[in-house]
């Protein structure tokens, strides 16, 4: 295999392997806020404990986000240095920016909110928690503006350059706000949000339902439960209306790649299949199920309506088809899912309900690994659907602007044995730590929130209490005892 | 707006800033990797942990924001730099990854044999780290065989040539030193007593390298001796640096380690500023054709980036400066084990 496919496959691999985590502590987040919200309204310590062991979780995940994402941020320049060359004066400003106003304020609070339960107070305490959210989500923000500007290029034109005599091209800014408010961003930074609570609540529901199903924490799980369905229920509904208005903003800006989402391979109404196999060599969509006229119907209101189809590009510019066919319907049918599930538990949660039919909590613990997916797949679809540009050619002011491509895209003095070694070391390591963070998460899932024990610990914590008064460290009481209080 | 040659010049100068920034606050949690296995308990090694605990991530978001502002300010140079060492970047990728999963994982279990394999990548990667940070600058002071086409064709092994290892050296036993003036600031009893010791070996080691270092940079690097000739106003650097070195004995024969870890700081921030004078205005010296080398000139973003970015770096960085030192205060005092230590 070449550097570009290979570049390719690593990077697609990272960044995948990283989108497990920052979704997740996204979604996590606001369902901490409201716990810790809860706290401090009500006062009541087991909603503390609730939040306990929500942070511990957090936390977990939160390390993994950071230990995997700054491996991209090396990464465009390691194995995308064209690119780099190419994009840096638009798109480093967004990475400064994300790491200036985003991970300072995240890494920052986060300490807080980890370490700084004895230390401050529950107000300052519910803010740090509170800054931790918006933090993660400003990093949402910068990134995947960024992204966007790639995918439908504004606010800049691309000029010649000469450095040792060596010409070459470069996009650079002309108009900031048009280039962060380029014509995808918000729709494409609300959709992500709005996937990452969907994992943040199903994440919670599933942790919540498995101490429903075995009895255990029943209190913390009823109430946890409850905010993860309602938080997953107004979301779902909430992608479906999203996603609707991104599918027509790509059909505008990006036509090849809604035509690959479809596998609308002739120009003319367009059809909308519920699943099916798309054959790039027949140009047909096999074993599928299509509603007649959907799609010209869902972008403009007329079931007639011609839809732009591949065969009005030229073949070298056509993205693949099959994997954004895929992952695109994928996405959308876990959506729809999502719905049904979360509407329904809604309506059971009403007495209680829900809480007696396992059956429908076995499902809750099996539907989070169906939201990691959603997730995933949304990306894949976005970014395999974009193909074979890395920055989308545009026009800005009459001027057509030429694009990147991904295969222009690569670094000059990268050879593919690098790269594949630093794919087996990628390899290695991210299935190590994905194995070890499970058995973390389960260890922790396991050990469950204090609730009861707070009465136990009080006993406990006399000792612990004169130890410490003593101005002594906590030698005296051994180190197992702290173990079982740190999980 | 200013124009373009000031922009490229308060950038190049930021950017010493973040990397002062970094080198001194990730260099003490570095440090306090590398001596964690001489530790002698289990108790004292969640005491070295938790004393960065609270604070190695934050740390860590200046190199980030470094690569970010390198990435923004000076495209060419960070496309350059970063795929020239490939290899040696995604080394110090893993060790990155290993040290934030080892922080985490290490203490949730009690099988021992778990906690020392990630006793053990808590170390490596944090050698490795300090390591790898002092041989891309090594590199950088000799210059890179780039091309005139901004390409640099050069293994690993090259890269390990006798000069960046020497300068890797340092920055291991510089981390080192600081990182273990830091424990001594932050812990009691049995442990800062060994603390004290391991301060004074590594200040000898470090005393010993940097001698080597000092003659080996005379030597093989002559671009940099020719900048004091030109200005010697620029000799107040390694004044103040000798001054810095020196009095971190005096601070701890005194028994003021406040003092001693503010001349550490002083040591990383004067050697940092010299590796920039000496590499000014280059970023990426060129060995084949001195001609070819990337300049702040030659590799910077337009004016219009460069000005954005310096109204982001002015909003921001007060705002960062304030978290950092909040967190600096809430966790301030002598590390204790908490229920929600590591
Ligand atoms: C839980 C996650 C989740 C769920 C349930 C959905 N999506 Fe989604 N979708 C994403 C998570 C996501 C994402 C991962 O966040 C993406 C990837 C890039 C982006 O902007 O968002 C995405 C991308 C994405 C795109 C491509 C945008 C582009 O290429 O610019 C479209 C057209 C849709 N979505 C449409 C939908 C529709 C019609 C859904 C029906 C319910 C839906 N999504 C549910
Ligand atoms: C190529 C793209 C990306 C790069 C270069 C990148 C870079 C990074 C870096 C360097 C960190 C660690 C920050 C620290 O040290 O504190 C991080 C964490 C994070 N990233 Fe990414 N990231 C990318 C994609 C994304 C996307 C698409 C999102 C969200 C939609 C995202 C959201 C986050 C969040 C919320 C964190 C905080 C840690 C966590 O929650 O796990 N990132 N990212
Ligand atoms: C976190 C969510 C993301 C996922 C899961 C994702 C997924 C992918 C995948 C699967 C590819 C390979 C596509 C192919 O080669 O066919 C890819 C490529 C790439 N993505 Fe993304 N992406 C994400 C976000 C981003 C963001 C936020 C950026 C930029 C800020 C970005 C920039 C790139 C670049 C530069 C490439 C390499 C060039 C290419 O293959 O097109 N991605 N990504």
């Amino acid at each position: 295999m070449d550097v570009e496919v290979l570049s390719r496959l690593q990077f697609a691999g990272t960044i995948m392997f990283h989108y497990l985590f920052p979704p997740l502590t996204i979604g996590m987040g606001l369902v901490m806020v409201i716990i810790e919200g809860m706290w401090l309204k009500t006062g009541d310590v087991s909603w503390n404990h609730a939040a306990r062991f929500w942070t511990r979780i957090f936390a977990l995940n939160f390390a993994l986000g950071i230990a995997t994402g700054i491996v991209m941020e090396f990464e465009f320049g390691t194995n995308w240095a064209a690119y780099s060359r190419f994009v840096g004066d638009v798109f480093g400003s967004a990475l400064a920016a994300e790491g200036i106003f985003a991970f300072f304020l995240e890494s920052g609070f986060l300490a807080v909110l980890v370490f700084g339960w004895d230390r401050v107070g529950p107000k300052l305490h519910f803010f740090s928690t509170l800054m931790v959210f918006l933090g993660s989500c400003f990093s949402a923000i910068w990134i995947v503006v960024a992204n966007s500007w790639q995918q439908t290029p504004a606010g800049y034109h691309v000029v010649d350059t000469e450095v040792n005599g060596v010409p070459g091209l470069r996009a650079e800014i002309t108009d900031y706000w048009a280039m962060v408010f380029n014509p995808s961003s918000a729709d494409r930074l609300i959709h992500t949000l709005i996937g990452a609570m969907i994992l943040g609540g199903f994440f919670v529901c599933s942790i919540s339902a498995y101490y429903l199903i075995r009895k255990r924490h029943e209190l913390f799980a009823r109430r946890c439960f409850t905010i993860g369905v309602v938080v997953a229920a107004i979301f779902s509904v909430a992608s479906l209306i999203s996603g609707h208005h991104q599918a027509q903003t790509v059909s505008r800006t990006q036509p090849a790649k809604l035509a690959a989402f479809e596998g609308h391979f002739k120009t003319g109404p367009g059809d909308l299949h519920l699943f099916g196999w798309p054959d790039a060599k027949t140009q047909q969509v096999k074993y599928g199920l299509a509603i007649p006229g959907m799609l010209s119907f869902l972008l403009y209101a007329d079931s007639e309506e011609p839809v732009t189809g591949l065969d009005a590009f030229a073949p070298e510019d056509q993205p693949p088809v099959w994997l954004p066919f895929q992952s695109y319907h994928i996405m959308a049918g876990l959506g729809t899912f999502f719905i049904l599930l979360s509407c329904v538990s809604l309506v059971l949660l009403r007495g209680g309900r829900i809480f007696r039919m396992r059956w429908l909590l076995w499902v809750f613990v099996f539907t989070v690994f169906g939201a990691f997916v959603a997730n995933e797949a949304g990306w894949i679809a976005a970014e395999t659907g974009r193909q074979p540009w890395v920055v989308y050619p545009s026009v800005q002011d009459g001027v057509s602007m030429p694009g990147l491509r991904t295969s222009e895209g690569l670094s000059e003095s990268v050879r593919a044995e690098q790269v594949w070694w630093s794919i087996a070391m990628f390899g290695l390591i991210y299935t190590l730590l994905f194995g070890v963070w499970l058995y973390v998460l389960n260890d922790k899932i396991q050990h469950g929130p204090d609730e009861g024990a707070s009465i136990a610990r009080r006993t406990g914590s006399l000792r612990e209490a004169a130890a410490a008064l003593a101005g002594h460290s906590r030698s005296l009481l051994g180190s197992n005892h702290q173990r079982e209080e740190r999980r | 707006m200013l124009d373009h040659d000031t922009l490229a010049m308060i950038w190049f100068v930021l950017l010493g800033v973040l990397l002062i920034g970094y080198t001194i606050l990730d260099g003490f949690d570095l440090g306090v990797g590398i001596l964690h296995p001489i530790a002698k308990s289990d108790e004292q090694r969640r005491l070295m942990m938790n004393s960065i605990g609270p604070l190695w991530d934050g740390n860590e978001v200046w190199l980030v924001t470094f690569g970010g502002a390198l990435f923004a300010a000076f495209p060419y140079a960070y496309a350059t730099v970063f795929s020239a060492f490939y290899v040696a970047f995604m080394l110090l990728l893993f060790a990155l990854i290993f040290r934030a999963v080892s922080l985490e994982f290490r203490s949730k279990t009690e099988n021992p044999a778990w906690r020392r394999v990630w006793d053990f990548g808590f170390f490596a990667s944090s050698f490795l780290a300090a390591f790898l940070f002092g041989v891309a600058g090594g590199n950088l002071m000799l210059g890179l065989p780039m091309s005139q086409n901004l390409t640099v064709h050069q293994t690993l092994l090259e890269q390990l040539s006798p000069y960046p290892l020497v300068i890797g050296a340092l920055t291991v036993t510089l981390f080192t030193m600081h990182g273990a003036i830091f424990l001594y600031l932050k812990t009691e009893g049995d442990l800062q007593k060994q603390a004290e010791q391991w301060i004074w070996r590594a200040f000898g080691f470090f005393l010993v390298v940097y001698m080597l270092a000092t003659m080996f940079t005379l030597i093989e690097v002559p671009r940099a001796t020719h900048k004091f000739e030109e200005h010697p106003w620029l000799w107040i650097a390694p004044i103040l640096n000798v001054l810095a070195i020196a009095n971190i004995p005096r601070a701890m024969f005194r028994k003021q380690p406040a003092y001693a870890f503010a001349s550490s700081c002083a040591t990383i921030a004067a050697l940092a500023f010299l590796f920039a004078a000496a590499i000014f205005p280059d970023l990426v010296p060129s060995t084949i054709d001195p001609a070819w080398s990337l300049t702040i000139y030659t590799a910077r973003a337009s004016a219009k980036t460069l000005d954005i970015m310096l109204l982001i770096a002015l909003i921001g960085m007060p705002c960062v400066l304030t978290y950092t030192a909040v967190i600096y205060w809430v966790f301030r005092g002598k590390v204790k084990l908490e229920r929600t230590s590591y």
